[in-house]
């Protein structure tokens, strides 16, 4: 098994993980933690690739997506925040307003 | 000249209907409106009078004048272009002479009306479209006239309009008068579409000329005469024409006897080019003339109303008029069309003389015993009723007997049974006529006391316009039209088996209208048991005569009430409602229900949406594996 | 200036009226409306000098703008006057100003934002006239909903919500067929000439397949059916009639419904000509259908409003016969009828809007003898009622008359040739003219005639200065285009004949009036 291989394979693993943790999970901060877990794991790829191929736009677009993720972040906390303030709670199931 | 002829009643119109009561309060306004609404027509007829006389100076070779082209369209222009020959010379002076008459009398008659000055605008704008009707030399100024006269008499029949049965007495004469008007567009479609023009000399002349176009001279005859029996008010579509009694008299007078409902017969002998071509047409036009003067001679024997026995006697002897056209006399004709229009709107006046002294009344058994109280009246009416009756030697006289004649022996379709019915019809003529006079005038009083209170001569205005046209009637017709008019309108050949025939019709013209005479005074002069009993003996007959045969109510059943029906239950109901609007709410509906149920699936649990992410990529994984 | 550039300005002049509604101040409405009302006339006043320079000997486009706008795809701004929207332009531009004078006292509620939504439409109007490119056509064509859609919505009656919705939803999925077919064709164009292009007149030599052509034609007609409207697609209309507050019935029967006849005659046919050649019966049949079916249903409504809205439908019937009859004179007439129409329903809706506005009541059954109660307003119904079925000496005769004769000269042709079918419906679509008087006179004598009868009669005036002033300007026009025709005509006969050599090919420049050889 050469390093491009094991690389994957672990990204795939941080990817499950997280995806998992989203399912599973119902305090909302984990899952977005969880979330984060599955970017990396596809920022490992790209970075995987990149180094295979020896071409810099999986590197570029590794760095587009940190800055993306930062970015939603920064919305992502204060709206949770906003959320466990009215409510008191982070269960995910308390949120349940947007019912069809 | 006569562009100016035409366009003096508009002037008329505008001056009377925009301005006279805004621009001068009363009683100036009044004499405004007197000095405009009768001064331009007698203008317009001193004009004629000169047209004529040019007429005549230049050998009679046909007078036009060109006005402005309507519309031109791929180098095809439509003139608005007048025209004055034999023809219509006889016409203006009808129309203008006969016009003015009345005019003068109306004064006399709408004297203290409150739209005093409305009713002068209309009468104008009517002599204006008229005289469009008649001068245009092309089918589409004489339709623009024949429209707007449609409007005129729309708006008189109508002119007391609080009356809502007066206001649709208008707008029932306006709509069948659209039904007769729709055969006539079709049948100017089909001439443009053939020839190319509308002029109608050039209609004619391409008609006359060998060979003749490419289309059945029958199919376009038939076309126009169903315009011709809408204006004309010819069967089927006659009903209009005695409910148009609505109107002030001397409105049916002009409108509904003398010129207007001619425009049909005018048209016939203006295209006689076209029907000389068309023998089926021909049939058909003198077939329709013969019944209907029948039928509404026999209905006229049974009303009671004193205009609607005359307003029944024009359409009969519209019909007279129709029969001669139909036979090729085209000629004679117009000679009866000219003579009517003399005893016929003396008639008229004199009921709206005998209206105007009865306070109003109509109904002819409520009267007699008028002719000392209002005697001019009772003259004029009398020579004229002898005229109508066609006892010699007054105007109706010569054109009954030659329309009988031409109906007996003319080369072109004369048959015996049309002399037969046509004289049966002569004889009833003279009778319900006749009977009218005695009822009105002579026998015993009927009056009521308020009314016999207030019996009264009207002013000189209208007796004197009275006198005039008595005069007319009486004399008329020693000026042969038919023999003016022949270089023309030819007068058609004579069946050689029949040509010894004339002295005998001649003679039976004139026993009709005795017979017709003592018959009245058998029945009417003497006791009036007498009409009662028979009157009685024959109560069925009676009763579908004063019905007037029930067309109307047949008319509504058969054709009004279907098609409000169809309107209102098949194509609003279903139609609009149900099929249309019901299947799109009905998809609307469909649109909510499925976005409801799918609504289902947003449970708002970002866990279930994040298990169908999950599926869904699993999905797309596998896809991807068995394609790849 | 030149001419091109009053172009420019007059399409514009609406943006700029926007802007100022924008920066108005709610509290003084009367100078709002009057500021909008002058600058719609000198809108008005600007198109009237560039109809009056308008050259009818030119058949080519006159006083035309092109900027180049998406290269890529050829889509260009393109505006200018041609012989088929010179009329329309006048008609539109002529509305505005009595639009704005018509709503004086009936909009007091959002003033400001009411005069921005007719800027707002009358720009949308106007550049769905003058565009001669079919992108930016389009981009105005879908602008129209907008201000439309809010007209209705805010301003109208009570099932107002309903009636907008149904009128969005109809058009919309008429605009997006031809989205669709637009696109199709402009790629089409480009695969086969190489050229991509949006200009109508790169289009109208696509040299499509027939099979291609039904398709596309199927979905523009679809679209401008809806607009026209065309039974069945019709049902939007006498809703969005009665909902809509009198401005809105006005635009909408006065220019609005034009854009799909307008539309049958720029697009619809000379982009398909073969297609368009295959449903020529189909039209006229639908054209028929029209004519009698709107005035059956005329004939039984009980609002003043659907009556007028009916009659719509069945005048308009006339025009899309002329339209497909491919005619010389019927083409004429087609155009005078739209023109026609649009002056004598602008003109009965501002009628209706004066009576609701005084006694609060479409019903029909409320009113009788207005005729004494309102000399002078009955004098203007009369006239403008006559002028809708098509009394000679105004317009709707004009109209009428010429759009019948070339259907039938058309017909007549197809019977000689053995085909009669369209013989028939000519014959049928006469009786029209007899429904017509029927609906319109019933109309008049149980509003007009009989007892005096109407709610609030007590305080009920004639027309103000204001309203007789609108009403005359109609009348005058209803006149001017029923006794004078010529003038008009003449600059939009080159488009007719342009129009007749598209759709018709050889068949109808051969059957030009046989007239020219017997004079």
């Amino acid at each position: 098994m050469d390093k491009t291989h094991a690389l994957l394979y672990l990204a795939l693993a941080l990817f499950a993980l997280g995806l998992c943790g989203v399912i599973i999970r119902r305090n909302l901060l984990v899952m977005l933690m969880s979330m984060e877990l599955m970017l990396n794991g596809v920022n490992l790829s790209l970075v995987a690739f990149a180094d295979r191929m020896g071409s810099a736009e999986g590197a570029v677009l590794v760095f587009l997506i940190f800055v993306v993720a930062a970015a939603e972040i920064a919305i992502a906390i204060p709206i949770v925040l906003l959320l466990a303030k009215s409510r008191r709670t982070l269960d995910a199931d308390a949120f349940a307003d947007l019912r069809g | 000249m006569l562009t100016a002829i035409a366009l003096l009643p508009l002037a008329g119109f505008l001056l009377n209907g925009l301005f006279a009561t805004r621009l001068f309060p009363n009683p100036r306004g009044t004499r405004f409106v007197t000095l405009v609404g009768c001064g331009l027509p007698i203008l317009a007829f001193l004009l004629t009078l000169d047209a004529f006389a040019e007429l005549r100076a230049g050998g009679y070779v046909p007078l036009s004048e060109t006005l402005y082209t309507w519309i031109s369209i791929g180098g095809a222009p439509f003139a608005i272009e007048f025209w004055f020959d034999r023809l219509t010379a006889v016409m203006v002076l009808i129309v203008t002479g006969v016009g003015s008459l009345i005019h003068v009398y109306s004064v006399g008659y709408m004297k203290g009306d409150e739209s005093y000055a409305r009713y002068f605008a209309y009468l104008n704008l009517f002599l204006f479209f008229m005289l469009l009707l008649v001068l245009g030399r092309s089918l589409l100024v004489l339709f623009v006239g024949w429209e707007g006269v449609g409007l005129a008499s729309y708006l008189l029949i109508g002119f007391w309009f609080a009356d809502p049965e007066k206001a649709a007495a208008g707008k029932k004469a306006f709509i069948v008068n659209r039904i007769g008007d729709a055969g006539f567009l079709l049948g100017m479609f089909v001439l443009y579409t053939a020839l190319g023009t509308l002029d109608m000399d050039r209609i004619n002349a391409a008609f006359m000329a060998s060979p003749g176009p490419a289309i059945s001279a029958t199919l376009v005859g038939i076309l126009l005469f169903i315009g011709a029996t809408g204006k004309s008010a010819q069967i089927p579509l006659y009903v209009w024409l005695p409910d148009a009694m609505a109107g002030p008299t001397p409105v049916s007078a002009l409108i509904h006897a003398a010129t207007m409902v001619t425009a049909g017969v005018y048209m016939v002998a203006r295209m006689s080019g076209i029907y000389v071509h068309a023998e089926g047409a021909s049939q058909l036009v003198a077939w329709v003339g013969v019944l209907t003067a029948f039928f509404a001679a026999t209905i006229a024997i049974a009303q009671n109303d004193i205009k609607k026995v005359l307003a029944y006697s024009t359409v009969s002897q519209l019909g007279f008029m129709f029969l001669a056209a139909g036979v090729g006399a085209y000629g004679v004709a117009v000679f009866h069309l000219y003579t009517h229009a003399f005893f016929k709107a003396c008639l008229f006046l004199g009921a709206g003389s005998v209206i105007h002294a009865m306070s109003g009344e109509q109904d002819i058994r409520k009267m007699g015993a008028l002719a000392k109280r209002i005697p001019v009246t009772f003259w004029t009416f009398a020579i004229a009723t002898a005229a109508i009756a066609g006892l010699p030697p007054l105007a109706g006289f010569f054109s009954k007997d030659e329309i009988l004649w031409y109906a007996y022996a003319s080369e072109r379709g004369g048959s015996f049974w049309l002399v037969a019915i046509a004289a049966l019809t002569a004889l009833m003529t003279a009778f319900y006529m006749f009977r009218l006079l005695w009822l009105t005038f002579l026998g015993e009083s009927r009056l009521d006391a308020h009314a016999a209170a207030h019996v009264h001569e009207s002013p000189f205005s209208m007796t004197g316009v009275l006198v005039a046209l008595a005069i007319l009637s009486a004399i008329g017709g020693f000026l042969s039209i038919p023999h003016v008019l022949e270089p023309m309108l030819p007068l058609p050949g004579i069946l050689a088996s029949r040509s010894g025939a004339h002295l005998p019709i001649v003679v039976l013209s004139v026993a009709l209208g005795l017979a017709g005479l003592l018959g009245a005074w058998w029945m009417f002069g003497g006791k009036a048991e007498r009409a009662k009993a028979f009157g009685e003996k024959v109560a069925g007959v009676r009763r579908v005569l004063e019905g007037k045969y029930f067309v109307d109510e047949l008319y509504d059943l058969v054709i009004g009430r279907p098609l409000l029906w169809i309107s209102e239950n098949v194509f609003l109901k279903i139609g609009d409602r149900a099929l249309i609007d019901g299947t799109l709410n009905g998809l609307a509906a469909l649109a909510q229900r499925t976005a409801a149920a799918m609504g289902r699936l947003q449970t708002g649990h970002l866990h279930f949406y994040a298990l169908l992410a999950l599926a869904g990529l699993l999905g797309a994984l596998a896809w991807g594996w068995r394609h790849v | 200036m030149s001419d091109a550039l009053i172009l420019n300005v007059v399409l514009w002049l609406p943006v700029a009226g926007i802007v100022y509604t924008a920066a108005a101040d709610e509290r003084r409405p009367d100078a709002v409306r009057g500021w909008s009302f002058a600058l719609m006339l000198v809108q008005f006043a600007l198109t009237a000098w560039l109809y009056l320079r308008y050259d009818a000997a030119d058949p080519g486009l006159q006083f035309a703008t092109r900027l180049p706008w998406i290269p890529d795809w050829g889509v260009a701004y393109l505006i200018g006057l041609d012989g088929y929207n010179v009329l329309l332009v006048l008609l539109t531009a002529f509305l505005g100003p009595l639009v704005v004078a018509g709503s004086w006292t009936a909009i007091t509620k959002d003033v400001r934002l009411f005069h921005a939504m007719v800027f707002l439409i009358q720009f949308a109007m106007l550049g769905t006239f003058v565009a001669q490119d079919l992108f930016l056509f389009y981009l105005f064509w879908e602008l129209m909903l907008v201000p439309m859609f809010l007209m209705i919505g805010i301003w109208g009656g009570e099932r107002r919500i309903y009636a907008t919705i149904k009128f969005v939803l109809y058009t919309a999925f008429g605009s997006i067929l031809m989205l669709a077919a637009m696109i199709y064709l402009v790629w089409s164009l480009k695969t086969t000439t190489g050229v991509a292009s949006f200009a109508f007149a790169d289009l109208y030599g696509a040299g499509l397949k027939p099979a291609a052509q039904s398709w596309l034609f199927a979905a523009f007609a679809l679209s401008f059916a809806i607009k026209v409207p065309i039974v069945p697609l019709h049902t939007w209309l006498p809703d969005a009639h009665v909902e809509a507050p009198t401005a809105g019935s006005v635009i909408l029967a006065g220019v609005l419904l034009k854009m799909g006849t307008y539309g049958f005659m720029k697009l619809g046919f000379p982009l398909f000509p073969d297609a368009a050649r295959e449903a020529t019966v189909i039209v006229m049949l639908l054209g028929v259908i029209s004519i009698v079916y709107g005035a059956c249903l005329a004939l039984v409504q009980t609002d003043i409003k659907k009556i007028i809205a009916y009659s719509s439908i069945s005048h308009l019937g006339y025009a899309m016969l002329g339209l497909a009859s491919v005619d010389l004179i019927g083409i004429q007439g087609a155009v005078m009828q739209m023109v026609s129409h649009g002056l004598t329903a602008a003109g009965l809706f501002f009628m209706v809007g004066m009576i609701y506005e005084r006694c609060h009541s479409r019903n029909l059954a409320d009113y009788g003898g207005i005729a004494k109660l309102l000399p002078v307003y009955s004098v203007f119904f009369m006239v403008l009622t006559l002028a809708a079925i098509g009394l000679p000496t105004t317009s709707g005769f004009t109209g009428e008359f010429l759009a019948l004769l070339g259907t039938f000269r058309t017909a007549w042709q197809a019977h000689a040739a053995g085909n009669s079918t369209m013989l028939w419906l000519a014959g049928v679509a006469v009786t029209g003219v007899v429904l017509g008087a029927l609906y319109m006179l019933w109309f008049a004598q149980r509003f007009l005639f009989g007892a005096t009868r109407a709610p609030h009669a007590e305080h009920v005036r004639d027309l103000s200065a204001r309203e007789v002033g609108i009403l005359a300007a109609l009348v005058a026009a209803v006149f001017w285009l029923g006794l004078f025709p010529d003038e008009p005509m003449r600059k939009t006969e080159l488009a007719a004949r342009q129009y007749q050599q598209l759709v018709g090919g050889a068949r109808a420049v051969a059957a030009l009036p046989a007239t020219e050889a017997r004079r």
